[in-house]
């Protein structure tokens, strides 16, 4: 017995990994601009998961602490070398915030970018395979929430939940996840639509596959393509959302958590006074994260892409006559 | 010709009939988001010190004693005769609100949508037109980063940089006092209101205010154009018929500017009018920072007092504003592409 299922093991070993090495090809290939863009994204983003997890390590103090061996903190000290970014009114260390910070951000947008796939992306498979009455309403509302400016939504919904669930990284995730899930709902919809006509689906159904085993095995793993690169540009967006929130006073609340958007609202008191470290160095926090999660999203986007795509140039020679354009140096993807 | 203009006008009429069902969803959609919320709007709204009588009476006044269906016919209809339902804390029609502070946001918006569709059409361009150069690059760079930079960061460091180091200009509000006594009231356009009054001295001091807020919100709008802009280049350079343009002789230049870009800008009158949701989001932000009394300065104001009826008022008129912009952009786009047809 033992020795099938060694002989299975290796055989889906096998077959499993030139499968991946088929998706990583697109990102071993790419060149140019796409490729500095995706590991310039990458490297921006990972080091902010670093930091969000090794917040406890790194990070001098605690987000909250404003006092250390019996001695409080100075109130708006500039950068020292005690402080690296300096203090704020209440005494609080800057650098330790901004580390801290990166902890909530990814949290909240995690939270809200897994509870809006699972909502959107069914949502969405259902509609467009099944397609009739319900797909129409459907469209209608999600449309209907897509028109409406998205902080205003989230921005209703996190007051209409602070009263019932009270403010905090839930109601600010669900906030963010009401404004995101028509997006997905729609992006994936439409691609079902395009995908559930072509021959291998047909075939599918032809041969008596159940509808939600052709969605499952055919349609499903065609239509996620798309989803990383919009999922990475989404995280970017969740996190300028998540800050204008705080910054509005309708995210996390100080007790919680060290958040960017609620440290730049108090910093803004500060700044007839021409104190700059205390909204400076969270906003640059800010700038740098959604830059680094940008280029990675546009960056998987154009490798993933065929349209966009620009692979290594491959050793086909041309003859003399071929129609060179002018400007188009590289060999054009398919 | 009779032909084409009668396709044109029935594009127009089917599109109007399907701004009904939209525009019916999204107030039932507001209704229905306004009335789940938990606790009672009004006396959440008299910060729940109120007397029970009084409570009482102001419901009644409000109709939130009648049944949900009842409460859900009067509000349709009152909205489709233009109410929008009366602030209850500080007390003023909702009309009212728009008025004085909707005209302060439009405002704005047209500043910052000038700006923005400026700068992002030069640099997207631009950077379509010398793909994979450093002009691209460049171009790109600053699509990204100022897209991924916060309003409010942007004008809070404006307003340190060029008010409070520089001490240029004004950081907040849409006038210094002076100007505020001094202007008349027509349209609450300041800028229109300085010119009918040939009043130089408010016209000067009142675009000295707009320039950080709507730089602010102009630039961050002009990274959603850029990287559009630059998209649709590309595409458009890729077409045939800018091949047979350059196969028929025509130089380099005249193909770029006058086959390529003209084509290349038409779907932007569309990507424009998409964006005007996320500049009505950004112009909440932006008036927050600035001081800037408009719509979204009042409905956070309203959201503070938990007014229910106020902030429902609000988003009903944000909602329609939206529906509205893309109903003439969608004209806009079917009168100069033919293709656009039902």
């Amino acid at each position: 017995m033992a020795v099938p299922a060694e002989t299975a093991r290796i055989e889906t070993r096998r077959s499993i990994l030139p499968r991946v090495q088929r998706a990583v090809a697109p990102i071993r290939e790419a060149r140019g601009m796409q490729r500095t863009m995706l590991w310039v994204g990458a490297a921006i983003t990972s080091a902010f998961v670093l930091m969000a997890l090794l917040a406890p390590l790194v990070s001098p103090y605690h987000f909250d602490q404003y006092r250390s061996g019996g001695t409080r903190f100075p109130q708006l000290a500039a950068p020292s070398a005690q402080h690296l970014m300096g203090t704020t009114v209440t005494s609080y260390d800057v650098f330790s915030r901004v580390i801290w910070g990166a902890q909530t951000e990814i949290k909240v947008v995690l939270i809200s970018l897994v509870m809006s796939l699972s909502i959107g992306v069914p949502l969405g498979l259902i509609s467009g395979y099944f397609a009739g009455k319900l797909d129409r309403v459907l469209v209608l509302i999600m449309d209907a929430m897509l028109a409406f400016p998205f902080l205003l939504l989230a921005i209703v919904i996190a007051f209409l939940l602070s009263d019932k669930v009270g403010q905090g990284i839930l109601t600010a995730a669900i906030a963010i996840t009401v404004a995101y899930i028509p997006l997905y709902f729609r992006v994936i919809r439409n691609h079902v639509i395009s995908i559930r006509e072509e021959s291998f689906v047909e075939a599918a159904r032809a041969m008596g596959a159940r509808p939600f085993t052709v969605i499952r095995k055919y349609v499903f793993f065609n239509v996620i393509q798309n989803v990383p690169p919009l999922a990475t540009l989404n995280a970017a967006d969740a996190i300028l959302l998540l800050t204008a929130l705080g910054f509005l006073g309708y995210g996390i609340q100080p007790t919680q958590g060290a958040e960017w958007g609620y440290d730049i609202s108090r910093a803004v008191s500060d700044a007839s006074s021409g104190i700059w470290w205390t909204g400076l160095f969270p906003g640059l926090a800010i700038v740098l994260l959604v830059t680094g999660l940008t280029l990675l999203g546009e960056g998987l986007n154009e490798t993933i892409n065929p349209v966009l795509r620009r692979r290594a140039r491959t050793n086909v020679e041309f003859g003399p006559s071929s129609p060179s354009p002018v400007i188009e140096t590289e060999t054009e993807g398919p | 010709m009779a032909a084409k203009g009668t396709s044109l006008r029935q594009y127009a009429l089917t599109r109007l009939a399907l701004v009904v069902p939209m525009v019916l969803i999204l107030l039932t959609l507001v209704f229905l988001l306004m009335r789940v919320a938990p606790g009672d709007p009004v006396s959440a709204s008299l910060g729940g010190h109120a007397p029970p009588a009084v409570i009482n009476q102001i419901k009644h006044k409000l109709g939130f004693d009648k049944p949900l269906y009842v409460q859900y016919v009067q509000y349709l209809g009152n909205v489709g005769r233009g109410n929008f339902g009366t602030a209850i804390n500080p007390a003023q029609p909702v009309s009212e609100i728009i008025k004085v502070n909707g005209t302060a946001t439009l405002e704005l918006t047209l500043y910052a949508m000038i700006i923005a569709i400026t700068v992002g059409v030069a640099i997207g361009l631009l950077a379509g037109r010398f793909r994979d150069t450093p002009v691209d690059s460049g171009g790109r760079l600053f699509g990204i980063i100022i897209y991924a930079t916060p309003i409010f960061f942007l004008g809070l460091m404006a307003q340190l940089f060029f008010g409070v180091y520089l001490g240029w200009l004004p950081v907040s509000g849409r006038a210094s006092p002076l100007t505020q006594a001094t202007l008349t009231t027509h349209t609450n356009i300041y800028t229109i209101d300085a010119i009918i009054d040939r009043n130089w001295a408010a016209l000067g001091d009142v675009l000295r205010h707009m320039i950080l807020p709507a730089f602010t919100l102009g630039l961050v709008t002009a990274g959603v154009f850029i990287r559009l802009i630059r998209i649709n280049v590309i595409r458009t350079m890729k077409d045939d018929y800018i091949e047979a343009a350059r196969a028929r002789g025509i130089n380099e230049r005249s193909v770029v500017y006058h086959h390529a870009f003209r084509n290349a800008l038409v779907p932007v009158i569309t990507i424009i009018g998409l964006q005007v949701a996320l500049l009505l989001g950004g112009a909440v932000l932006t008036e927050t920072t600035f001081n800037w009394p408009g719509i979204g300065h009042e409905l956070l104001l309203y959201i503070e007092n938990r007014d229910y009826a106020a902030v429902q008022g609000i988003i009903v008129v944000f909602a329609l504003v939206v529906v509205a912009v893309s109903v003439v952009i969608d004209f806009v786009g079917a009168f100069i592409d033919p293709r656009i047809r039902y």
